[in-house]
């Protein structure tokens, strides 16, 4: 007896430190070599443990529920995983498609979309259960075909928005009604959007054109207004260099009224000045850019590069518009992911099977860890920020 | 003439040992030092697997697995690494591969070698 009560001591124990901290400072790396994510803290910058068996997680992202315990990864397997990082363990996962692209969860949290390559479309689910809810079908041309599904992020209102890269539209998805969903289409926007991005407020909707020149914009505020295209030139009359990796736009850097966006097969950052929605100027970059994000205060960008440049990073001055430091982490750096105030950034390098994490003032490197394969970095900040 | 008819049989081995070996050193990389070919194995997993998957089940670019690649010749194979595809978004590999290099690839794609 006093055997069994010693048992439930110590389950009560372990359960109160488990549980004794909060999450705001925690976050999860994709280790895409083993199918494993990693749970880190960003106050010690230390691990906190590992979480296997979460399948293909190249190109896997994550979102959070609202009370930043749960990560929603999105594995490219179709997986869909939901992991209580305060126990390192899994509670739901589901393979809900043949072959997916990342995901978004909605307004109120209940909700977790997945946009999907095989079958292309869309399927939502109940964020606690895991239990489908919604299922939209990327048909075009009459319905014969469906589309790979690009860019998806969660929009105010119980809104989804996301693109289709082979039928060049871009869907608002209204899920304020389970049982009816509602879509809104929005046609010939540009051919092959690649990524997409929602702007802060969650007013403005970007996807980048893989297939042509410029962006298409749709203000949400506005719908009716209908999908304008943005930076038609920037890239006219140059030879465009073989992209080797495309860029991503989920990291949206805005400093000011000024955004920054890699340029698709040049060598450029390009400069958006987003009352007017005209180019404000380009940046020449070492290498064709990744990821181009902004420290929170939008004082700096930082801008990492598809291969051979893929050991490089920059960093702009967002006054200046000059790149004032260079950093070598070594090979393949993927991802970036700034701690919420900005004071630190974590940079996964791939090839090194490592993650650092460097100061923004001084450039210094702080701390490093062993990950297998790293990509993707996620801190649960991103759990109260729109369009993330 | 048993002596001829093995002195023959021989030779046909030696032929046949001589091809083995040459197409062996073409499938095994050949010229390419054993650190380039891990290289490049890292290469085709995680960068080509960024859209044709980590393990070549497809992504953005489609499926490379043997299953998928039966009826495409070797050359083929290696024209679209180097070359790339016009119109689609597979890049030309030609600045980053040699033809040598992609010839090796496509043999590691055909043979599922790719995990």
């Amino acid at each position: 007896m006093n055997g069994l009560r010693y048992c439930f001591l110590a389950l009560f124990l372990f359960q109160v430190t488990a549980h004794s901290r909060g999450t705001g400072d925690m976050g999860v790396l994709i280790e895409r070599g083993s199918g494993s994510v990693q749970i880190i803290e960003t106050s010690g910058n230390t691990s906190l443990g590992r979480v296997e068996g979460l399948g293909d997680l190249s190109h896997a992202s994550v979102v959070y529920s609202r009370d930043e315990r749960f990560a929603y990864v999105f594995g490219r397997d179709g997986g869909l995983t939901k992991v209580d990082i305060l126990n390192a363990e899994i509670t739901a996962r589901t393979l809900q498609s043949g072959n997916s692209i990342g995901g978004a969860i909605s307004q109120d949290g209940r909700l977790v979309a997945v946009s999907n390559y095989k079958p292309g479309g869309v399927k939502v689910f109940n964020a606690d259960t895991l239990e489908l809810v919604a299922d939209v079908p990327a048909s075009f041309n009459g319905g014969d075909l469906r589309s790979k599904v690009i860019g998806l992020v969660d929009a105010p209102d119980q809104k989804f928005v996301f693109a289709l890269w082979d039928a060049g539209e871009i869907w608002v998805l209204d899920m304020a009604d389970w049982a009816q969903p509602k879509i809104e289409k929005y046609r010939n926007i540009g051919r092959n959007p690649y990524d997409a991005l929602i702007t802060p407020d969650g007013r403005y909707y970007i996807a980048g054109l893989f297939g042509e020149d410029g962006m298409a914009l749709l203000d949400l505020w506005n719908p009716s207004a209908g999908v304008k295209r943005i930076l038609p030139d920037y890239g006219k009359g140059e030879q465009k260099l073989p992209v080797y990796k495309m860029p991503h736009l989920e990291g949206w850097a805005v400093a000011g009224d000024l955004a920054f966006v890699p340029a698709v097969g040049h060598h450029e950052v390009l400069v958006i000045n987003m009352r007017t929605w005209q180019e404000a100027g380009r940046i020449k970059v070492h290498g064709q850019p990744i990821f181009v994000m902004a420290r929170p205060d939008g004082r700096q960008v930082w801008v990492n590069f598809a291969l051979p440049d893929n050991d490089t990073i920059q960093i702009i001055d967002t006054q200046s518009l000059s790149i004032v430091k260079q950093l070598k982490p070594g090979k393949g750096v993927l991802h970036m992911e700034f701690e919420p105030r900005g004071e630190e950034v974590w940079l996964s390098v791939r090839d090194e099977d490592r993650v650092e994490v460097y100061d923004t003032q001084t450039f210094k490197r702080k701390a490093f860890m062993p990950a297998t394969k790293p990509s993707g970095i996620f801190f649960t900040a991103r759990a109260h920020r729109i369009g993330l | 003439m048993t002596a001829l008819i093995w002195s023959a049989l021989y030779r046909i081995e030696l032929v046949f040992m001589v091809s083995f070996i040459l197409s062996a050193s073409v499938y095994a990389g050949g010229a390419i030092t054993a650190g380039r070919q891990q290289e490049l194995r890292n290469l085709l997993i995680q960068d080509c697997g960024s859209c044709h998957g980590l393990k070549m089940k497809g992504g953005l670019g489609p499926a490379l697995l043997p299953s998928a690649l039966r009826n495409k010749p070797a050359e083929m194979i290696k024209a679209t690494i180097l070359d790339g595809r016009p119109g689609t978004a597979m890049p030309a590999w030609r600045n980053l591969i040699s033809p040598t290099e992609a010839q090796w690839l496509a043999s590691l794609l055909l043979q599922g070698e790719t995990q």
